[in-house]
């Protein structure tokens, strides 16, 4: 579920709030947004995938909350690593071509 | 706007907002983004309404899908057809089959004409047989807006607006800001997916049934509803139940022992009933592994960050509900997307896809294939029923017939949602009831959920917000009682239909299960289809 959202890197863009698909954030003026239905997140990691700045975080279980610590997070470069592995950042942006799905769906 | 002010529930709201359109789509999936699309480019003035947010909602936008790209080669096709058949266990028809395959071909290729960018292959050809979720719903996003079509997002829709025994259009809230919305129009298609029952398998949380519910209060007949008991594997602590990399698995019991069977799901499903489940997937040589991780890395987002490498190290796993999402019972259709329901049109989940797919709808793609050419039909078909109508169709007395959590018959009570919840998922997702079903534990399941029917009918209302998950609690009540009781007429074993009472394949049960209602559900075999014809080839 998600558990992170940086005050340290969030611009306050309140794009998550528009684009999770379960309303989750509570925008809040001045201010990051808010995790405010926990409950109601469905770990689909849109969230990740559309925030500029790679300020967001969800972590691996979809039943309970798990305890994130943002500097240990910070050092293993997981915030914004999966958007860099689908190829939506401008350094990334050639992954998007070497989808290398169909080497599992080729005859086998 | 003249209408609105017809509708009592909103003169009391503090906003509404309301439009027009000609043609008005629910739900911003694949499916309702190509019938969008398709409207659009017919002349008509589309509004399209999503739950949540037209290019992270729905299923194919969090899971990515493999998809039917097969050229019009004589041979080819035809090998593409048996490989659906072989599946569909004589309930798919092969017309329905080509045309769903032809389709998708051609609306593929007008993607790539239009500059979606189809992965490369090796030898440099272009790949078009899976579609990256994230990718695919952006680019349909774009193409939306360039088309003219509104989108209103974190828009649900509450309930059908019904005039002169037609379909007239939706009215719903935005579940931000709390302003109420009513769109009048000409036509309206149901795209709002499956229903997995808040199951948190991958992307599937916003499908909850509303369309089955919407569509059941305007009367509308249902098909193949006992097609519902789709389970996939995942870790067991994550949501990404993304079946295909299993293939490459070893299952194995608390003890170590190697979980074999003819049907490895079943095997794994009776296990997981008795005792705890591992897999690794430790037949995946370098080169899968390489194709997992550069075509799917929504699959590693699980293991890498609670630090499990899943091709040497065993992890628990469990098998989450995905219900008609990739089950494949909904409304019943014609062959141009038409409901019962005049002025209402249904695409992708939302509809039956038993034409396609029959009893399974397996591996390979179909169900988002499903969704592009169910999509482009009910689009077509819609705009043109809208054109027939002409701009008159605004004019005509509109109402809302929404009830249960909108509109109780009795006192309204103070009825804990997150309860009712709880008690219809504790009869669908439990795999000995569902995945292994049987007379004795239908009936019993069907009982309490009409009893959960009964009391939500005449006391469940929303307020605010609430109003969403008031709706999406009768929703998931409403698909849950016609799946059962469709399960409950189907006295065989067929496809994803297992029942223990009735291990085997009845042939002379090769024929559709109708059904529909509200506080009576009905179910009865479809009339003169013993869909045999196909067999021949
Ligand atoms: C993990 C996973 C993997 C899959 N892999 C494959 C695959 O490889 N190949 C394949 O063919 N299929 C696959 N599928 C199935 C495929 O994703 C679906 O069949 C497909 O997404 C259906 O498209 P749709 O547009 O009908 O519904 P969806 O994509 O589910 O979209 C429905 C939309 O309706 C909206 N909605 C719901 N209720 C309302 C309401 N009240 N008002 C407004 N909007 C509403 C939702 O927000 C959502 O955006 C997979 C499914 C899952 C869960
Ligand atoms: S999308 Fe990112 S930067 Fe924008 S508000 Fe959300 S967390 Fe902050
Ligand atoms: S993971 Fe998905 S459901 Fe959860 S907050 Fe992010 S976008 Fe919303």
């Amino acid at each position: 579920m998600i558990e992170l959202v940086s005050a340290e890197r969030c611009t306050g863009c309140n794009i998550c709030v528009s684009v999770c698909p379960t309303n989750v954030f509570d925008a809040v003026e001045d201010s990051p947004p808010v995790i405010a239905r926990q409950g109601d997140c469905q770990t689909c990691f849109m969230c990740e995938l559309y925030c500029p700045v790679d300020a967001l975080y969800v972590a691996h279980d979809a039943n309970l909350a798990v305890a994130v610590d943002e500097l240990a997070l910070e050092d293993t470069k997981v915030l914004g690593s999966y958007r860099k592995a689908i190829g939506w950042t401008a350094d990334s942006r050639p992954r998007r071509a070497s989808d290398r799905s169909y080497l599992l769906l080729k005859p086998h | 706007m003249s209408s609105i002010s017809d509708l009592p529930e909103y003169r009391a709201a503090a906003a509404v907002s309301a439009l027009e359109a000609d043609v008005l789509v629910l739900g911003g999936g694949p499916s309702g983004a190509w019938a969008a699309l398709t409207a659009a480019a017919k002349g008509a003035r589309v509004v399209l309404a999503d739950k949540g947010f037209l290019g992270t909602s729905g299923a194919t936008a969090a899971a990515n899908t493999t998809i039917i790209h097969v050229p019009p080669d004589p041979a080819l096709r035809e090998a593409a057809f048996s490989r659906r058949w072989a599946n569909a266990f004589e309930i798919a028809e092969r017309g329905w089959i080509d045309r769903v395959i032809d389709a998708t071909w051609h609306n593929l290729n007008r993607l790539a004409d239009w500059g979606y960018p189809f992965p490369t292959m090796e030898d440099g050809s272009s790949y078009r047989g899976t579609m990256r979720g994230p990718d695919y719903m952006r680019f349909l996003r774009r193409r939306l807006r360039k088309a003219g079509v509104t989108i209103l997002d974190q828009s649900p829709a509450l309930e059908l607006l019904v005039a002169e025994g037609s379909v007239a259009g939706a009215a719903g809230i935005d579940r931000v800001s709390g302003e109420r919305w009513a769109v009048r129009a000409g036509a309206v298609v149901l795209a709002t997916g499956g229903c997995a029952f808040l199951s948190k398998a991958l992307g599937t949380n916003g499908l909850t049934g509303d369309g089955t519910l919407f569509a059941a209060e305007a009367g509308a007949v249902f098909s193949g509803m006992e097609w519902s008991g789709h389970y996939s594997v995942s870790a067991a602590f994550a949501s990404v139940t993304k079946g295909i990399v299993y293939f490459w698995g070893t299952f194995t019991d608390a003890d170590g022992n190697v979980l074999a069977g003819r049907d490895r799901q079943s095997t794994v499903a009776q296990k997981l009933i008795d005792g705890p489940v591992y897999a690794v997937l430790d037949k995946a040589s370098p080169r899968i592994q390489e194709g997992m991780r550069k075509g799917q890395p929504n699959i590693f987002l699980p293991f890498d960050r609670m630090g499990i490498d899943p091709f040497t190290q065993r992890f628990p796993v469990t098998l989450r509900y995905e219900g008609t999402v990739r089950g494949v019972g909904g409304l019943a259709i014609d062959e141009d997307c038409a409901t019962s329901v005049p002025g209402l049109y249904a695409a992708g989940d939302a509809a039956s896809r038993e034409n396609l797919v029959g009893a399974t709808s397996g591996g390979g793609g179909p169900n988002a294939t499903w969704a592009v050419a169910s999509g482009v039909w009910a689009g077509q078909t819609a705009a043109a029923f809208a054109a027939r109508l002409g701009r008159h169709h605004a004019s005509r007395k509109a109402r809302g017939i929404g009830g249960n959590g909108l509109r109780p018959t009795g006192t309204s009570r103070d009825l804990d949602t997150g309860e009712i919840v709880a008690a219809i998922q504790r009869e669908v997702l439990p795999l000995d009831k569902n995945f292994f079903r049987s007379e004795r534990g239908l009936t019993d399941s069907l009982g309490n959920l009409d009893g959960l029917w009964r009391d939500s009918a005449a006391g469940l209302v929303g307020t605010g917000p609430s109003i969403v998950r008031a709706r999406e609690t009768a929703a998931m009540i409403a698909t849950s009682r016609l799946m059962f009781a469709s399960a409950l007429e189907r006295r065989e074993s067929r496809g994803m239909h297992r029942h223990r009472d009735y291990p085997t394949l009845d042939p002379a049960q090769s024929r559709r299960l109708l059904s529909g209602g509200l506080d009576r559900i009905w179910v009865r075999p479809e009339a003169g289809t013993i869909l045999k014809e196909a067999i021949a080839s």
